[in-house]
């Protein structure tokens, strides 16, 4: 009879820590979302397409290489949660690597309500993405159009010389993502770091 | 001290349930194991239905049957339910049946709980349907497009279909996480005396280790399934890129669970073999120590290699590096396993009944999956076979042996000490060279549409892929078919035939064989003595 007891309660104990090990993995899994970023932070392993550029080989003037040419494509996509249309005037354009060029996209609201957003790039393939210098861009400030209107959105860029040469074609695509009101208090830099370490590496970049 | 032992005997034996009352609110491991193997062979059946449709499709190149979004709707309804309604409960219900009987308990350690983790099934399975079925009603929104795999952002945009998977998907964690924490309390403490944990049965520590990994990834994954469900209702950015999120966050959620869950399904198997392979051969199992190392070593491995299957989300090259070598060093333990059985079967006095003929089998063709697995282990190839028919084919071969023909092992093998009828050794052979032919037909020449580009997931391919879609197709109708021989067996062992000997195999060894075939409703109400 005592024995039947002691095995019910080391069959109660037993369950108890396991059941406290569920409800901890259930909390691990949610705190996994800031453990990712941390993680990546502390052993540097980013992913490529942010890969840090050593700012003194970016201050080194490269000749332009006009006997190569590589394609650059434009994509722009807006987030359904803005309503406004958003394109690339030129959809591709054929560039000298270390040559800096000016394409322009056009954004309209078509609300009759103002609105703010900031587009996001991105290059494809993502190999590509460290050679390929934004010199101005609209999107490294935040928009905002008033109702109805329609405006250019001017981008200055230039693809590195050092680009590798087996990649004769890149994409660079934006979306534009809508920003929510001042009450939010979204801080892009934080959000989108992306951004914060193109903005830092461009700013590195030789006048021109 | 006599009187009262009597009387708890009889408080356990006066009233034997009948009717529905006997399986609804059973708590006898017996039954709640009948229970969980009768679910998972309904489970098998709509499942594979939805395979048939979608071999159906991919009979001819264009769209025949079925437009694009139910197409991948029934993609992602055929892997839930075969995942999660059919063999999981499955080896969940070899768990139940032979767990208590294999260490000399008299029933589970918490027989409500089983109960419980048991009757939570029919429900989950009837939000999962309805997952399935909603999106035909009107306003009931759009189909769930996304696999199995449910990655954001589309599976934010899917109608309210996704609702009720993603509610599925708790209540199955919920009831498999009960079942675990029921194994392992049985395991650790309601053994016979004088039987320790490295001299428990092979299909013990393979629940073990099993129970142990579901505890461990299924809360992550009703945590990410959580954050889906608050960025689609509740204005949350967990993976909403424009509020700040990542939706690559919920890939990484969703194989923290994923990959080990490869390893749930795969162990149950293995212990079966372990059990089935001495049978038939006469001879104890080979390296029992090194068994269970292996197993350990596979399941820690295991839970720290799930980026494998994200290599095309562009990691740095020294994460993909660590995951390639990590996923590489688990075909080591599971070469071992592999060996060990070989071993095993080495100058036995083989036989080759239906559960060895699975067995044998399942060391074939289950190393032929793992070794496609290795390929798409090797990042620069899998840059290539990513999201192709090749990793369609390499998973069937894992599942399919690994997984589903252990359990037809263990079906088959046990059959008679459940029942106490032999099953129909002729039908049982006939089952299985159909079904292994049929198996082998239908996803081999997935291979070579993979490396021949078809990606996976689409209703339609280009007509150079017609020929082997067109054997794939003949072999799925063979293969599907066979279950239906299986259905009949079953029945027909279940009411009927050569009556069994209480050890109904020759070489069979273990506590279970002790008892009479079947056994009575209450086994083991006095524990056996281990020497």
């Amino acid at each position: 009879m005592n024995k039947t007891g002691s095995g019910e309660n080391k069959n109660r104990r037993t369950t108890l820590l396991l059941s406290g090990l569920v409800v901890g993995m259930f909390g691990f899994g949610f705190a996994l979302v800031p453990l990712y970023d941390l993680f990546c932070e502390v052993t540097g392993t980013q992913s490529l397409s942010q890969r840090k550029i050593n700012p003194a080989d970016l201050q080194v003037v490269k000749q332009v290489e006009s006997d190569r040419w590589v394609t650059v494509k434009f994509d722009a996509t807006v987030n359904p949660n803005l309503p406004w249309d958003f394109q690339a005037t030129t959809r591709s354009m054929r560039v000298h690597p270390g040559k800096t060029y000016e394409v322009n996209f056009v954004a309209r609201n078509r609300s009759g309500d103002a609105a703010t957003g900031q587009a996001i790039p991105s290059v494809a393939p993502w190999q590509a993405t460290p050679y390929f210098s934004k010199l101005e861009c609209f999107c490294f400030n935040k928009q905002t159009l008033a109702g109805n209107q329609q405006t250019d959105m001017p981008l200055r860029f230039m693809v590195s010389p050092d680009l590798p040469t087996d990649i004769q074609s890149l994409t660079l695509s934006y979306s534009f993502m809508r920003l929510k009101a001042s009450k939010n208090k979204t801080d892009l830099s934080k959000l989108l770091p992306q951004i914060a370490r193109q903005s830092a590496t461009e700013s590195n970049l030789p006048n021109r | 001290m006599t009187t009262t032992t009597l009387n708890h005997d009889e408080a356990h034996h006066h009233d034997m349930p009948t009717g529905w009352r006997r399986w609804l609110f059973s708590t006898n491991h017996k039954d709640i194991g009948t229970l969980y193997l009768l679910f998972a062979l309904i489970m098998l059946f709509i499942g594979g239905a939805s395979a048939m449709l979608i071999r159906l499709e991919l009979f001819q190149p264009g769209i025949q049957l079925l437009d694009p979004d139910l197409y991948n709707n029934l993609v992602t309804n055929h892997a839930l339910i075969m995942i999660f309604g059919a063999v999981m409960p499955a080896a969940a219900g070899l768990a139940n049946w032979m767990i208590p009987m294999m260490i000399g308990a008299p029933d589970m350690a918490l027989p409500r709980m089983n109960n419980l983790s048991f009757w939570i099934l029919p429900a989950a399975a009837t939000m999962l349907i309805l997952s399935f079925v909603v999106p035909f009603f009107p306003g009931g929104g759009t189909q769930i497009n996304t696999g199995w795999t449910l990655y954001p952002p589309l599976s934010v945009q899917v109608g309210m279909s996704m609702d009720f998977l993603i509610f599925a998907i708790h209540l199955l964690g919920i009831s498999s996480v009960l079942a675990s924490i029921n194994i392992i309390v049985t395991l650790l403490n309601m053994r016979a005396p004088g039987m320790t944990l490295m001299t428990m049965p092979m299909f013990c520590w393979t629940w073990l280790v099993t129970a142990f990994l579901l505890i461990l990834v299924v809360p992550v994954l009703a945590g990410g399934v959580t954050m889906l469900l608050f960025d689609r209702h509740f204005g949350t950015s967990f993976f909403d890129a424009a509020g700040g999120g990542d939706p690559v966050l919920f890939q990484h959620l969703f194989w923290f669970f994923g990959h080990p869950e490869v390893y749930i399904l795969l162990l149950p198997s293995i212990g079966v073999l372990s059990h089935v392979i001495p049978a038939f051969s006469r001879k104890p199992l080979f390296g029992y120590k090194s068994m269970v190392g292996a197993m350990l070593t596979v399941a820690t491995i295991g839970m720290v290699v799930w980026a494998h299957h994200q290599y095309t989300i562009g990691m740095s090259l020294g994460a993909v590096t660590y995951f390639m070598i990590g996923t590489i060093l688990i075909s080591i333990p599971v070469g071992l396993m592999i060996f060990n059985f070989i071993a095993t079967m080495w100058r036995g006095a083989m036989t080759f009944e239906t559960p060895m003929l699975f067995a044998v089998a399942i060391v074939l063709m289950f190393t032929f999956g793992g070794l496609s697995g290795v390929m798409l282990a090797v990042v620069p190839a899998d840059m290539q076979y990513h999201d192709s028919m090749f990793v369609v084919a390499h998973f069937h071969y894992v599942l399919m042996p690994g997984a589903v023909f252990g359990l037809f092992a263990g079906v088959f093998y046990w059959l008679p000490k459940w029942t106490g009828h032999m099953y129909d050794e002729t039908l049982g052979k006939i089952f299985f060279w159909t079904n292994v032919i049929g198996f082998n037909i239908t996803f081999f020449p997935q291979h070579f549409l993979g490396l021949a580009g078809m990606p996976r997931r689409i209703v339609d391919y280009n007509m150079m892929f017609t020929e082997f879609n067109v054997i794939s197709s003949i072999g799925a109708i063979i293969f599907g078919l066979s279950h239906l021989l299986l259905l009949y067996i079953v029945i027909k062992t279940i009411r009927g035939g050569k009556k069994a000997e209480s050890r109904a195999w020759e070489g069979a060894k273990g506590l279970e064989w002790e008892l009479d075939s079947p056994p009575a409703f209450h086994t083991w109400t006095v524990a056996p003595q281990i020497k």
